[in-house]
Order: C-alpha cells, then structure tokens, then sequence
C-alpha cells in the first residue's frame, strides 16, 4: 500500500488525479479500521490531515462551509448555535476520542447508511462540494448517497467542504442504539423545521440501504402546517409517513419491525420538541 | 458490620487497609507492558488459520502456497503436533490443531510463523483446506434429547447429567412455572490473547503467557510438545482480564510448537475479531422451573429443567453443570427439589469458565421465579425471599448444611431499607437512550427490582484445591525486606495487594516485594471461582507464619531482627495451603457436601425504561454483599462494581448472536458491554460476618454480584413494562414490539 500525503489542497488534488485509487483519509476513524479488520484494503491512502485549509469553517451566503477536516469536536463546540441537528448528531458519534479525529466528510466519504451526520444534512438541505483537478462540483446531498456505502464522487474527486444552511428553524437529532452511549445507529432521524417558509425537512439514517428523506411526510406536514398547537394526530401521521419511507433490514443490530416502529416514534418525537420550540420562540 | 462508600483513602500497611495496586496507574496511562506488548529482536509473528465452518470434514490440506511466501519460517498442521494430539481440561479431547474435521466456526487448523505478522496473516489465508461441510448441530435440547441426531463429540452429546432429587412432594397451593433463556455472553477481556514463545538451548521452551493458572497450562502444554514438564517452563506476562476466558488454553500449545520448530521466539497477538473465536464464552441456558408454595409462600417445592450449551468440546463443562444442578433453587429453604441439568455437545462455539459460572444461569431463573411466586402469593419481592431466605444451619439443595453465618433475610432488609434515587433530571445523560436523544421524557417508566445470588467459592466436588507460597525474609539495603513467590495469576483482580497486605500483617515488615509468577513455585490453583484471596492467600499467610515462627525464635536471645538477617542469612518457607475437603455429588441424586464456602449478594436496581422505544437507562444499582472480612477495602469496592457492571451487561445488551453455529457479532462494534453512562453509581453495603474455616475468616468476593445484578435488573424492568421478560439480555424489540401489540 503506497501512503501519499499532501500538504495543499492544490497537490492534495493533483495526487488524487494522479492516484484514483487512493483511498483519502482524514480522522482514520472509519478507514484505519476498516484496514485493520482487513475489509478491503486500498492500494493507496492519501493523507490530508497536513491540508490547513481544510480545517476551517466560514459563513458564506447563509450556509457554514465545513472544511472536509473540521472535526466533530470542533461542530459540537463552535457552531451547535446555528447548525443544532447536525451538533446533536456530533455529539452521538463513537467516544470523545473519536470526535476529536472524525469528520463530517469522512463520513460521508465512508457512506454508510448509519453515518450519524447524514440525517441531519439531508434534513437541512446540504451540498457536497466536490472538487478535482477538473473543477469544482456542487452535490445536493440527497444525490450524493448511491448505495450501501457508495457516493457520487468521481474516482478523482475530493469532498473540500460541505455547505450547511444555518438554521431556519428548530432541529433535532434522534438515533436509537442499544446502550447510552458509543453506539452505531440502529437506526436514527433528523428533523429541521423552517419557520419561515413553513416547511419540514427529513433525513432516516441506518434504514435503508443509503440515507433518505421521508418526502411524503414532508409534504404531508408543509400541507397541514399547524396553526397553533400539534394536533397530536397530525404528529402522528407524519411518524407513520416517515416509518413508511424507510426499507429497513434484519441485522445483529436490530430487527426491520422494530426499526419501522422506532422511526415513528422519533419522527413522532422530535417533531413535538420542535412544535414547541417554534411555539416558545426558538427556545427548547 | 456494614462499610459505606466513598470513604477517604487509608494509608497504612497491612490487610484492611486501602493500598493501592502498582498496575493502577500504568494500565490508565497507557504503560503497563501486557502480553501483547512482549518483543525481542529477530522474533517471529505467529497467525492461525481456522475454520470458517462450524461442522466439516477437512478432506485435505495443501500448505504449500503458504510455504512459498518470502518471510514464512514454518507452516504446520496437526501432523507437526510432536506428542499428544489432544489437550482439554477435563477432558482431552480438544485438537491441537483440527485433524480431519472440524466442529465449531474458528477451530485452528494450520499454523504460520513469519517475520511479520501480516506476512503470517496473508500466508495462513494462502493454505489451501478442502472441506465436505455437513449439517451442522446446533439445537442443544435436540442434542441433549434426541438420539437420532449424530454425535459431534467423540463422548456423544451428552457432557454431564447431574440431577438432584430432594423429597417426593410435588404439588402446592401456589404453583408458578416459567421457561427461562440465557443468551451465550463473553467475557470481553480488553487483552486479546497474546504471548511469546522462547525456544531455550536444553530443548525445552519458554512461554511468556496471560493466563489464569499457570500449572494446569504447563500440564495440558507438555504432553502435546513431547517434553518433561520442567522443559516447559512459564512465566505470568501482564495480562488484560481474564473473567474465566483464559483458563482454557489458546495460543500456548501453537506458540511453542513453532518455536521449537524455528529455533527463534515466536509472538502471537489474536485481534479483537480473532478473540471471539479464541476463547470459550458462558454458556447459554434453556430453563424450564415449577415453584410451588403455601399460601404464605413459604416453598415446598421446585422443579426445574437446565440446559447448557457448551458447544464443540468439553472445556469446564462438567464443573458448570455441578454449580447449576447444586445452587439450582438459589439461596432458599425448599424440602422438595426434582433438578435436571445437562450440559449438550453441539457445532456452537465452544462455552466454559465465565465469571458466575454456572450460577448466573441458574439465578436469573430462579430469581424470576421468586418474583412469579410473590405476585401470585401477593407478597412484595423482599419478603417473599425474607420467608424462604437461607441461614446458617439451613440445607442446601445437596444436602449440604451451611455451617457458617449466611444472613441473607438480614442483607435483605437491609436492602430494601436503603434510600431510593430520586426522579431523573431531563438531562439527556439520564434518560433512557443518553445523548442519542431519544426522549425528553416521553414514554419512560420507572421499575424497582431485586435479585439474590449464591456463589460456591473455590473448587468444588472434590477436587484437590490448594495454593503454594514461598516467603522470604532477607536484608536489601540494610533493611528487612520481604519476597513473597507465588504462581497464582494477577489478571486485574489485585491479588498482588492482597499478598502484599497478608505477608506486613503477619511479618510486621512493611516492604514487600511480590516476585513474578512462574512454574519455578508451586501451583497457586486457578485465578477463577473467587479463590486466590482464600487460597494463596492462605499460603501468603502460612508461609509467613512459619517464616516469623523462624525468625522469632532467632531473635530470642536478644538480637536485633537486622542483626539476625545479617549474620544468619536469610530465611525462607514454602507452604501449601488447602481448603476444607469437599465430595462429590452423587451421581443420581446430587447430595453430597460439595461446596467448601458459599457467599452471598443481594441487589436492588432501579431503572428508568423508555416503554415505546424498548431503551433502558440503570437508574442506581444498590448491594448488600457478606465478604467475611474486608482485606483492601478500595480493591474490594472495585470488583463489586465490576461484577455487577458485568451482570448489567448480561441483562442488557451482551450477546454473542449465533445462527446455525456462526457467529454473527465478532467485534466490539456489534457485541456490546456497559460504558460509564450505562453503569450507575452503586450503593454499598459490605458485611463481615466471619467464615471460620477461611483464613482472616474472608469470603471470595469477585463473583457473587455477577450473579444477582442481573435478576434485579430484570425484575426492575419487568415492573416498569408489565412485560414477562423470560430472556435475557433484554432487547429493545423485546419491549417495544411487545407494548405495541
């Protein structure tokens, strides 16, 4: 295995056009692993832990650009105020020491339908930016997952960033797993609430075979936007309207029933929280 | 009688006293050297090559693409084992390495030592193995039952039926039964197996090895290498827990078998993937119980049936049956008892020692059957164990009187007159489900529970159980010092203490050194079954006693003890130390005084369960639990939460997931035990009511409340669902699905 390591995006970019089969590699939480349980193992690993500029994090029209380096740490501490879903999904990933090295496009790099980060950006509406020596591509996140552990990069792309919009509504992150903490997903919901345009954003994590929205429920919920107070049957509706987009498995982790069930119910859930935080004026 | 927690930290010498362990800080901060950190330069790295079938004919094996690997020093098979073929410990039927067959997922087949260990890993996948699988056996009640289904052992399915037959009423006011399941939990040691195998020049070699027992490796390794036991020489490397999972071999016979063959050391490191299938698990359980009662719920009778998977090969088997067969009806006064139970030969991974052995099984049906049986005599769960609690004097289910205080209708009220917790905070940290968020509150329930254990110490039904200890009094530095040898196994249990403290309490010399454990001293007897505080302890103790006995009468006529040691040399004794003999249980009716001491834990928990979503948050967990006397109260304290924690795991989330003999959760991904925000903090209530047999009058302690958490944890959760809950570990879907339909 030949081990690269770029110290500028510039080269960073050159040595994954040079080298397509280099597997990219960050906070080594998710590859480092897999390499040692010996599943797959690429022919190359392009370190880009020395790029500076990938561990940034800016504001650009509404949305925080993510730097592809910026660690789960870093999201829970500095921007849980404007990106809440996605802080609360942080903060359920592995151990501390794993959120002091894992990234937001690792996970997304790895695409795994139980990525504790993938409810939440689909939820708000994020884009991938991805970029090659060819250019620069903006991904929606919904078309980035293709598969069990498969995404739209190109074999000579790099995640450079992830544009999340800042909240324009309450957010909430909810994932079951069976102890209280360091847990992967069996499987998980994120919610997003825009106020303004009275519209809900969904994303079902570790349910299917990629990470997806519950698009009838969406609409169900912007068509019966509340006036006031939760009718606890709409709540209701839109839990079984979410259970009903997931396709889930039997797996060690759980079986397929109870994870119909449980989506219901933490659709049913975090749409409550965040009826009322919206009812409260934005407080929880 | 009663120590609380919390207490300050004790500084002085000697037992009863708080002194911290020299492993401590070293295992936090990432120094202490475990087995899998050995290393000497130009050693080789040893892999295995197992099967990926659980059932199979091997009709032949080519290691030649192995051989062919630059790096590769040696490939072996079964035809390289230089003596015996087999090994076991209490049967020798397990293969060194698989000989024309193979009978659980993982059994080793072939061997690779190399000059990396990836190098040894890629050539092990080299070998080339064609294997004719057949249907695996799997079901142990059809193995146990049906004498159509063919044999997977060469001792047919059957390893031990040990029934026990008390009385011949059977029938009562009150009559409650259940079917109980275990699922089959691991000991999930962080030191995967590991060691370093030393060829030495007289033909013999050298094992630097985490193990349980030292001396019963040496004589199971010896035989299979050809070699007089005292060329097998083994020294204790650190080891990274061990819960029963080390006293079967693994790596030992395959490391050695190597070196030999190389003339070069050889290291074996198994990954974490490899250690699931490295090591014997507890056994899983099947259990049919009948209680009956009077109205008052007094017991008259109980029945039960106890099934135990031990999978492929004997392994501890036997002994696990005893204890479920002998402590089946639990610490109670029943006069009328009808017991059944077997252990099964089957094609599912092979199960033997775990912490509780045997008795965690046994408990939790039992326990849920006193629960069944207070319901129906609308008696509270404490007081329906108060009115059938053992003490001393009372009977056991073998016949066996207990002859030493066992106050447990005390313990209980004790128990149950603790303080509860309070509600839960809405931090997310509190609720059932953490930081995953899964409620704010909604949906949660909160359930109170109490179990009951009781735990054999020692070896039991006969067997020669004993310790050996070398003392020895010299001048280091001018100054009186003590070494004190012995084989037994620290595997984080904080044995080195304990024979630090007994050998400053009975010499009066402070400085102690403990020496390696090795075969060059006696056996020490295994570190399981809670015995090394008695049983070396014991030694420590006579040993140090006939050292002071020495050293008094040379000191009688006036010189100084320093003057003594300088003009005298110095001065050593070995003792062996055994406990009280103990017998078989009779073959048809199970009586016989087979136990030497018996301890006693009580729990309560208190749970928080998220009925809708089937998630648990263990709310506080309390214990009462008898220990004889205290020797380090801070170690004492710490293996009582380690075994509840333990017992926790097995209520709640520890399983290794079999289907058709695979397993399917190899990995500590997917097999699950308690962090810190899964364990709650625990209130203690630690008890020294004295065994008079027992040196110090101590009891074994790093057991009993692996038994009784579990129980308590299930009941609190059957009374916050209403659900029966006949199965654990308790799963979500188990609860969720069942409150949906």
């Amino acid at each position: 295995m030949d081990f690269l390591r770029a110290t500028t995006w510039a080269e960073a970019l050159r040595m994954k056009a040079d080298r397509p089969d280099a597997t990219p590699v960050q906070g080594g939480t998710d590859v480092m692993v897999e390499i040692n349980l010996d599943k797959g193992r690429p022919k190359a690993l392009l370190d880009l832990t020395p790029v500076a500029e990938l561990t940034e994090w800016s504001v650009e029209s509404g949305n925080i650009r993510i730097g592809a380096g910026v660690t789960y740490t870093r999201i829970i501490a500095e921007l849980a105020d404007r990106l809440p879903g996605l802080a609360q999904a942080s903060r359920t990933v592995g151990s501390p020491q794993i959120r002091n090295r894992g990234t937001v496009a690792g996970n997304l790099g790895a695409a795994s339908p139980a990525g504790d980060s993938h409810p939440p950006l689909l939820a708000s509406g994020a884009i991938v930016e991805a970029e090659s020596v060819d250019g620069t591509r903006m991904i929606p996140v919904g078309d980035f997952y293709t598969g069990v552990k498969r995404h739209a990069l190109a074999s000579h792309e790099l995640i450079r960033a992830i544009h999340v919009p800042v909240k324009r509504g309450p957010q909430y992150f909810s994932k079951i797993g069976t102890r209280n903490a360091m847990v992967i997903a069996v499987c998980s919901f994120g919610i997003a609430l825009n106020a303004e345009d009275r519209t809900v954003g969904t994303g079902i994590g570790s349910a299917a075979p990629t990470p997806r929205r519950a698009v009838e429920a969406e609409a169900f919920l912007a068509g019966n936007w509340p006036a006031g107070d939760l009718d606890p049957a709409v709540a209701k509706r839109f839990g079984e309207l979410v259970a009903a987009a997931a396709a889930p498995i039997d797996d060690v982790r759980g079986s397929s029933g109870y994870r119909v069930h449980a989506l219901a119910v933490m659709a049913r859930r975090t749409l409550g929280w965040a009826w009322q935080e919206l009812r409260n004026g934005g407080r929880s | 009688m009663s120590i609380a927690t919390g207490r300050t930290q004790e500084t002085g010498q000697g037992i009863g006293q708080s002194l911290l362990r020299p492993d401590g800080t070293l295992k936090v901060t990432g120094e202490f050297a475990y087995s899998s950190d050995l290393w000497l330069d130009g050693m080789l790295w040893g892999a295995t090559l197992r099967s990926p079938h659980p059932s199979a004919w091997i009709r032949s094996i080519d290691v030649g693409p192995a051989l062919k690997v630059p790096g590769v020093f040696a490939v072996l098979t079964h035809e390289d084992v230089p003596g015996e073929k087999f090994y076991g410990l209490e049967h020798k039927d397990q293969p060194v390495l698989a000989i024309d067959q193979v009978r659980y997922q993982g059994e080793p087949i072939a061997l690779v030592a190399a000059d990396h260990p990836e190098t040894a890993r890629r050539a092990a996948d080299l070998i080339e193995v064609v294997y004719e699988v057949r249907e695996a056996v799997t079901d142990p009640r059809k193995a146990a039952f049906d004498l159509t289904i063919p044999p997977v052992s060469v001792h047919g399915n059957l390893v031990r039926h040990q029934p026990v037959r008390v009385g011949g009423t059977f029938t009562a006011d009150v009559v409650v039964t259940g079917e109980y399941e275990v699922g089959m939990q691991d000991q999930a040691f962080l030191g995967p197996e590991s060691g370093l195998a030393v060829p030495a020049e007289d033909g013999g070699v050298d094992l630097y090895i985490a193990t349980q027992w030292l001396h019963v490796d040496q004589d199971q390794i010896a035989p299979c290498l050809n070699l007089p036991k005292d060329k097998v020489r083994l020294t204790l490397a650190g080891v990274g827990g061990a819960f029963g999972a080390r006293e079967d071999l693994s790596m030992q016979i395959h490391a050695s078998m190597l070196a030999l063959r190389t003339g070069k050391p050889v290291k074996f490191v198994y990954g974490r993937e490899e250690s699931f299938f490295g090591h014997v698990h507890r056994h899983p359980a099947w259990m049919r119980y009948e209680h009956g009662a009077d109205r008052d719920g007094k017991l008259v009778y109980v029945k039960a049936e106890i099934v135990l998977d031990g999978g492929a090969y004997t392994s501890s088997s036997p002994a696990v049956v005893g204890n479920a067969a002998s402590l089946g009806v639990g610490p109670y006064e029943v006069p009328n008892v009808f017991i059944d139970a077997y252990g099964t030969y089957t094609n599912n991974p092979p199960c033997g020692a775990m912490r509780g052995f045997g008795a965690v099984q046994a408990c939790y049906a039992y326990e849920s059957q006193m629960d069944r049986l207070a319901e129906a005599c609308g008696l509270s769960p404490v007081e329906i164990r108060v009115r059938n609690a053992v003490s001393q004097g009372s009977l056991l289910a073998t016949g066996q009187v207990i002859d030493t205080p066992a106050p447990l209708a005390d313990m209980l009220r004790e128990l149950d007159a603790m303080p509860l917790p309070g509600p839960s905070s809405l931090d997310l940290r509190e609720l059932p489900g953490g930081v995953a968020q899964t409620t704010h509150g909604e949906g949660v329930r909160r359930g109170i529970g109490y179990g009951v254990g009781i735990k054999n110490i020692c070896f039991s039904e006969g067997f020669d159980d004993y310790s050996t200890a070398r003392v020895r009094v010299e001048l280091l530095g001018d100054e009186p010092h003590v070494l004190v040898h012995t084989a037994a196994a620290e595997v984080g249990q904080g044995l080195i203490m304990v024979k630090t403290q007994i050998a400053q309490t009975e010499l009066g010399i402070d400085r102690v050194t403990i020496v390696p454990a090795d075969t060059t001293v006696g056996s020490a007897g295994s570190s399981s079954a809670s015995r090394q505080s008695y049983v070396t302890g014991g030694a420590v103790r006579a040993a140090s006693l006939a050292v002071k006995e020495r050293l008094d009468a040379l000191t009688a006529d006036g010189r100084s003890l320093t003057q003594v040691l300088a003009e005298e040399g110095p001065v050593e004794e070995t003792r062996e130390y055994r406990h009280r003999r103990t017998f078989p249980m009779d073959p048809l009716t199970g009586q016989g005084d087979s136990h030497t001491q018996l301890a006693l834990c009580v729990h309560r928990a208190v749970v928080d369960v998220d009925v809708e979503l089937g998630l648990i948050k263990v709310v506080e967990l309390a214990a009462v639990q008898d220990v004889g006397k205290i020797l380090n109260p801070l170690a004492l304290e710490g293996q009582i939460h380690g075994g509840t924690a333990q017992g926790l795991g097995l209520a709640l989330m520890e399983e290794i997931q079999v289907r058709d003999g695979k397993v399917l959760n190899p990995s500590f991904t997917d097999y699950l035990i308690p962090t810190i925000l899964d364990m709650p903090p625990m209130k203690l209530s630690i008890l020294e009511n004295p065994d008079p047999h027992a040196p110090y009058g101590l009891r074994g302690a790093g057991e009993p409340p692996t038994l009784s958490s579990t129980p308590a944890i299930a009941a609190a959760v059957r009374a916050a669902t209403g659900l029966p809950l006949s199965r654990v570990p308790i799963r979500p879907d188990d609860i969720a699905l069942a409150v949906l339909a």
